[in-house]
This record gives structure tokens, sequence and C-alpha cells, in this order.
């Protein structure tokens, strides 16, 4: 049987897989096989800076060292699972053992936006990044985190900037409506017009139509309104889909000899099916696919987690905001604030934070930490900043309800 | 070359956490071990230059507040991705309840 695990994908995820089987000492061949022309590199600062900055995830030594052969420019275009081979945009065809399937997600466009541009790999980056400078008008059809960041980015250089979204909240329901409301003013104040509640009908080159008939003329239209996961490969081989390409808990797919992670994948989280899009979890369902692949059991996984910078401000969400459940609002100064939700039996289940710099990044980790442990606090204790949050991680009996 | 410079009182870093310093141009990060030992690293993380004195300290272990890149600050070591630069580390002493550090710019000229 062929020793080797082919990885389809070379983001973050598939990077993450291909340099954890070797740290588990996997001694078998990796191919690491990228659509993209460039040494993978990391998408979050896509969005945060003009000009481009693209920021390798690891070194080209790094690959050499590790033995993790890196196929760029290449996609695979089949699977056949009755043999175990995979064939490449060359025609090669490559036998596995094991294969994940780290595919991504592409830009949601709606046919009626096809003029428009979406952000998501460098090149899309650096292509909008170029006509992005003072003076220009940039309409943004999405008021969710690309393009609020996106936005920010964009006044940061001097262009005049619209943002226009379908709901009456930016940031959909990713997080409390107070936090969306200190985005949205710092948007305003920073000369961002903002228009909510607002169906786009038509997205071309140069204007945005809204059903109201109203027009908004621009010298560039960027689309961000969601990802679609990208499991077109999957399905060709009669793997079971479903808003992503379905795993269990290890990450395996309907086959046993084939794993799929990251923003393409549709996994099993607290009671429910999610897919998400997201830095980390990608990075860490990748070596979690690599522990499975080698026999290793599987870590626990951890709780979905994203951040978010607009101007200076960094938002932090740990855990999943469910609308419907109360909010518990922690003020740690300067204008930085935790909004928490704990499920009604009362464990912490998210923590939503926002302020200038880092701020909330230390509250928001510890209360990561304590939804995996499934720490209750009482909402005393959350709502008040004296009282730290690490003593929960220490104490013998840490839940204050009973 | 090497010098000692005054941080601040050993009362002001508490058991397990950080304090960010600020010297000649160049920021720092002094930790208080559990065991109460004193410990000194870059401030800034190798990943996206976040201070680590506003990150979580547990154990040994300092975690960067941007990203969770992870080191440990007593030997500067990066504990795996998205970090994969280890941190610069300086020596720390105690005198009469204050804490310098071994600092390797050129002393500033004075006046």
């Amino acid at each position: 049987m062929t020793n080797r695990v082919v990885i389809v994908g070379a983001g973050q995820c598939g990077v993450s897989a291909a340099f954890t089987l070797r740290e588990l000492g996997f001694d078998g061949e990796i191919m690491l096989v990228g659509e993209e022309a460039h040494l993978p590199y990391e998408r979050p600062p896509l969005s945060k800076s003009a000009p481009v900055v693209a920021k390798a995830i690891t070194s080209e030594e790094a690959y050499r060292a590790a033995s993790i052969e890196l196929l760029r420019s290449q996609r695979v275009t089949a699977i056949d699972r009755e043999t175990k081979r995979v064939t490449l945009s060359d025609h090669v065809t490559l036998a596995y053992q094991h294969l994940l399937l780290a595919t991504g997600a592409t830009p949601r466009i709606m046919p009626s936006m096809e003029g428009a541009m979406t952000l998501r790999t460098l090149d899309d980056a650096t292509a909008i990044f170029d006509k992005v400078d003072s003076g220009m008008h940039l309409a943004i059809v999405g008021g969710g985190f690309i393009g609020l960041e996106l936005a920010a980015t964009a006044r940061r250089v001097g262009a005049a900037v619209t943002v226009i979204e379908l709901a009456e909240q930016l940031m959909g329901r990713a997080v409390p409506p107070v936090i969306a409301s200190v985005a949205e003013q710092r948007h305003r104040d920073e000369g961002v017009r903002i228009i909510l509640g607002a169906k786009v009908i038509a997205a071309t080159p140069t204007y945005v139509e809204l059903e109201s008939g109203r027009r908004i003329e621009a010298d560039l239209v960027v689309a961000g309104i969601g990802a679609i996961p990208n499991t077109q490969l999957a399905s060709s081989a009669r793997l079971e889909v479903d808003n992503g390409i379905r795993v269990n808990a290890s990450l395996v797919t309907s086959d046993p000899s084939i794993f799929a992670a990251g923003d393409c994948c549709n996994f099993p989280w607290a009671g429910q099916r999610i897919r998400l899009e997201s830095w980390r979890v990608a990075k860490d369902q990748g070596a979690q696919a690599a522990r499975a692949m080698t026999g290793h059991s599987a870590a626990h996984a951890r709780n979905p987690w994203f951040w978010s910078d607009q101007y200076d401000l960094t938002l932090q969400v740990a855990g999943i905001v469910n609308p419907s459940w109360p909010f518990i609002r922690r003020d740690l100064g300067d204008g930085a604030f935790i909004v928490f939700q704990t499920s009604p039996a009362g464990t912490l289940r998210s923590a939503c934070g926002i302020g200038v710099g880092n701020g909330v990044g230390k509250d928001i980790r510890l209360a990561e930490m304590l939804m995996e442990r499934g720490v209750a606090p009482s909402p005393e204790a959350l709502a008040d900043p004296a009282i730290p949050l690490k003593r929960y991680l220490k104490r013998p009996e840490p839940n204050d309800n009973p | 070359m090497t010098y000692w410079v005054e941080a601040c009182a050993e009362d002001e870093v508490e058991p397990e956490d950080v304090v960010r310093f600020d010297y000649s141009g160049k920021t720092y990060a002094i930790y208080r071990s559990p065991n109460n030992e004193f410990f000194c690293t870059a401030g800034l993380c190798t990943h996206e230059e976040a201070h680590l004195a506003d990150g979580l300290v547990l154990d040994h272990i300092i975690e960067c507040p941007k990203h969770n890149g992870r080191f440990d600050y007593r030997t500067g070591e990066a504990k795996g991705a998205p970090v994969c630069i280890n941190l610069k580390t300086y020596a720390v002493k105690v005198e009469r309840g204050r804490l310098f550090i071994a600092v390797e710019e050129a002393r500033p000229e004075s006046g």
C-alpha cells in the first residue's frame, strides 16, 4: 500500500495538516496540492492593509526541510475512490493511502452581481487595492467582516467608502447587536457611508442598484456576502455533501480513507452540525485530521474563535453567539467590553469583545478556556471586571451556579 | 554591549502575570512565574507584533492576545503555529525590591 498522504488545498488548513503529520512522526510521502502560484500565505491580512502584504505561512525552506512536496498551480480534478488515486490538472495521477480535502470556499456572488469583484485570494486583494486610492469611491456590497475590514483599510488610504447591507445590523448574527453598534458608529465616525436594510438588485463594475431604485455610482464595486464551500470534487466522488463536505467528529468523510477539514467541511459541534470559515479553525482542523490519519487519539475539538481588525479596533469572538440568549456585559475600561452568554444551565457558551488594540484578547482567551471546561461562573462575576476570570480556571469547584 | 536598566518594582508584577516595559525605543515584556521567578522577553509577538503584555500567562507560557501564538517565556521558545520564530530573552535581576533587565543596546547619551 502506498504510504502517501495527498492534501488537496494549500491554505492554512492543508499546510497545518502537512506539518502536523511530520510532527507526529509520519514518515511517508506528503503531497500538498495548491491551485495558486504563490507560496502558501495567510489570508487574514489581505483585507487589512493597503498595499497588500503577502505573509507566507512558513518559508519555502521549511517545506523542503520537512520533505513536504508542494505542488503549486495544480488542481486535483478527480478522485477515484476504488483505486485510491487522484488526478491532477496536468493529468498526472497520484495514489494515496489517505486523502485530505482542504479545498476551502469561494466567495458567493449573486447572478445580478457579476460585475462586482470579490476578495479571497492574494491576487484578488492585489487587484482590488491597485484601484483603491485617495479620491476614488469604493462601494461594498455586504456589511460582514470582510466588507468592513476592507472599508476600514480603504478609508485609511483616503478612499470614499459606501457599505450596503441587507440586514438592519452589521456583521449579521455573528456578534451581539451592542458590539455591531460600536463598529457601526466607528465606521460612521471615520466617514464611511452605511446603508442598512437595503437589497441590492444589481452590482456592476461602476454602480450598485438598490431595490428602492437608488443607484450608487462607484469607481470600484466589491461584494463580500459570504462564501460557499468548495465541494464539487467531493460531490463528483459521491462523498456526502450537505452545506460542506460532511465529516464525523474525527473529520472522516463518508469514505474512511478521505478526510475533510477547514472552510469546506461540515462537522458536528455541540449537538449541531456547523461549517465555519475561520483561520484558527482551519489550522486546528488540519492538525486534527493529521492526528486522526496517523491513529492518534482525536484531540478535543476547540471552540470556534475568530477575530476582526477594523481601524484600531479589534473584535474577538469565542463560541457561537445565540441571539435568543441574554447578554452579560463586562466593561474592561478604555471603552473595551465583552458580552458573555451562558446556557440556560449556566455554563459559559459565548464571549464577544471589542476594544482598541488587544484589550479584549486575554479575557476572551480565558472565557474560551472556561467554555472548554464547562465552567458556570455567575452572571454577577462575569459582569464584574474586578473579579478575574483566571480564578475560575484554578478553583477546585469552579461553578458559582448550583 | 549589555547593561542593567531599572524596569519597575517587584510587586508591580503579579505572580503568573506579565507587564510591559518600554525603554529606549524598544518594548519588553517582564514576567513573574507562579513560583515567583522573573523573566524578560522582547515585548512583541514574532507573528504580528502584538504586545505580549496584553496576553495571558499560564504556568510558563505566554499566549499572544492577537492570534494565540504561544511561547515559553523562560527560554523564548515558540511553541508551534502560528509562531515559528523564537522570542529574544533578557536577563532579569532583583535588587532591594526593584527589577532590572539586561538590555543590549548602546547606552543612550546623557544630556
